[in-house]
């Protein structure tokens, strides 16, 4: 208990240093250059009272959200059939593999000529953002099941859908979890990406738009709200996954990084 | 007696397996030239060095791979595939159990497949756990498990679905010789209880004289073939100490010594 009060106290005096040597940064450089904490509170109530704040996070929550569960949904079956089956797999691997490098951020254009200048296009990035992650992950997990497990259910009489739905699909979900866990990250890139280039609405518009006032503040406003977002999301995913999924094998506590 | 049902008789003649293609002019034979036959309700060892084909010759009998040329019969039908009516356990239980099942659900696999009812999954399972000495453990999960425990799953998990065949693959290969005395006794009695044929993979001399009734010895690969079957004429349970274990022991080891 003292141990945990220990690392607890630890835990406070480090923030607590972090924003001084911020306070202290800010008056050395100027508010304007380097806003410090104070300044920034300030400028995040103003926001928060104009309830722009509120509307912007949730706005850009709904369109991550929404695409990433899009994104995840469709890449896992996917990512199980590329797996399973040999002869796409030959054909797709070098495709995903070629695909997965280039970035959401490059395609924003485009998505905005094909889908549109409203909400589908900044969705259908974040799915793309999400889908090659987790079928790769998938895929993966697919080919990492153990033959063993494969032929003992054969010789207990699985068929070969009972194969894929009993053995497969459980055996692969701690991949499918990996990967639904890092495409968050991605899709949170993207979307602010998405939002400061091609958006009236968000937190990537908030933190670009105020360049216009000169509002460094919001900025700083801006990245603490993504910071929290980032951070929240992945504790709850984390937490779900640990709740839902422990007979898996999903265990891991910790925030992956990419 | 139990009378002896044909349907766990073995049968195979001048069978080869090689990995290699069929139009290769070196066909590196694995195993070559094996001839076989085990009668129903019989214990038979195959023995020989690491690396021989012992487990290619299982995995044949299985139905895991196919073979080059020969027969495999049990009793009248040509193997081609796995069956339920051929059961393997194999070296590592860690591959081949279902870690995100429990040691009952794990049991009940084979008997959930052919959508038995739960009842008598149950009744089933309960059968089988309290055979191999797992009472009280129906609720734990594999990684909670000694080694020895899993074999023990292992087992149940496959006679749970009544196989006429068990073929064995170096099971107690990975446990501590004292888990490893009491396995061997504990598969004696299942086996003298159930009435299966048995097919046991090892390289082990003592392991062989303390389960087989017959012993065939594998030459050492490639090209590897049955050389010679010993008939092991002493009563279960075996005794170490006893002078015809002995005289056993040292015949076969000669086998080795060359």
């Amino acid at each position: 208990m003292s141990n945990r009060l220990k690392k607890g106290l630890l835990h406070i005096l480090f923030w607590l240093a972090g924003l001084g040597i911020w306070q202290l940064l800010s008056l050395v450089y100027g508010p304007e250059i380097l806003p410090g904490p104070i300044y920034t509170a300030k400028g995040g109530y103003e926001l928060l009272m104009d309830g722009t704040l509120l509307q912007y996070i949730g706005i850009s929550s709904y369109r991550v959200l929404l695409g990433w569960t899009l994104g995840s949904l469709i890449a896992i079956p996917v990512g199980l059939v590329i797996g399973k089956v040999g002869t796409i797999r030959v054909f797709a691997e070098p495709f995903l593999n070629f695909i997965r490098f280039i970035p959401p951020i490059a395609f924003i254009t485009l998505f905005l000529v094909w889908f549109g200048i409203g909400e589908t296009s900044k969705i259908m990035l974040i799915l793309y953002a999400t889908f090659f992650i987790v079928v790769l992950n998938t895929l993966t997990g697919v080919l990492a099941v153990e033959e063993d497990k494969i032929r003992s259910a054969r010789s207990m009489g699985a068929s070969e859908w009972q194969i894929v739905l009993h053995v497969i699909i459980p055996a692969t979900v701690p991949y499918m979890f990996t990967g639904i866990r890092l495409a968050m990250g991605t899709s949170f890139m993207a979307i602010i990406g998405a939002e400061m280039i091609a958006s009236n609405e968000g937190v990537g518009y908030l933190i670009w738009n105020s360049r216009l006032f000169f509002r460094t503040d919001w900025i700083f406003v801006g990245l603490i709200c993504l910071g929290f977002m980032g951070f929240l999301t992945d504790r709850t995913v984390g937490l779900l996954g640990r709740k839902l999924l422990s007979r898996y094998g999903v265990v891991s506590a910790n925030s992956l990084r990419r | 007696m139990r009378a002896v049902s044909r349907q766990n008789e073995i049968h195979i003649e001048r069978l080869n397996k090689s990995y290699a293609q069929p139009t290769a002019g070196d066909l590196h034979y694995i195993i070559q030239d094996v001839n076989l036959a085990v009668k129903g309700g019989e214990f038979f060892v195959l023995l020989g060095p690491s690396g021989c084909g012992k487990s290619t010759l299982l995995s044949l009998i299985a139905g895991f791979v196919s073979k080059t040329s020969g027969q495999v019969r049990v009793g009248e039908k040509e193997v081609e595939r796995p069956g339920q009516d051929r059961a393997v356990v194999f070296q590592q239980a860690d591959s081949s159990l279902f870690p995100w099942l429990t040691v009952r659900e794990n049991v009940e696999f084979g008997l959930r497949m052919k959508r038995i009812p739960a009842a008598k999954r149950k009744e089933i399972s309960n059968q089988f756990i309290s055979l191999v000495g797992l009472s009280g453990h129906e609720s734990k999960y594999p990684r909670e498990l000694s080694g020895g425990m899993k074999q023990r799953v292992q087992l149940a998990r496959v006679l749970s679905n009544d196989p006429a065949i068990l073929l064995m693959d170096e099971p107690f290969g990975a446990l501590d010789a004292m888990t490893r005395r009491t396995m061997q006794r504990e598969l004696v009695r299942i086996w003298q209880d159930t009435d299966k044929t048995v097919i046991f993979v090892t390289h082990d001399i003592q392991e062989a004289l303390l389960l087989g009734g017959r012993i065939g010895i594998m030459s050492a690969g490639p090209s590897s073939r049955i050389t010679d079957i010993y008939e092991v004429p002493l009563a279960y349970p075996r005794d170490l100490s006893d002078p015809d274990f002995h005289t056993l022991y040292n015949q076969i080891q000669s086998h080795f010594d060359e």
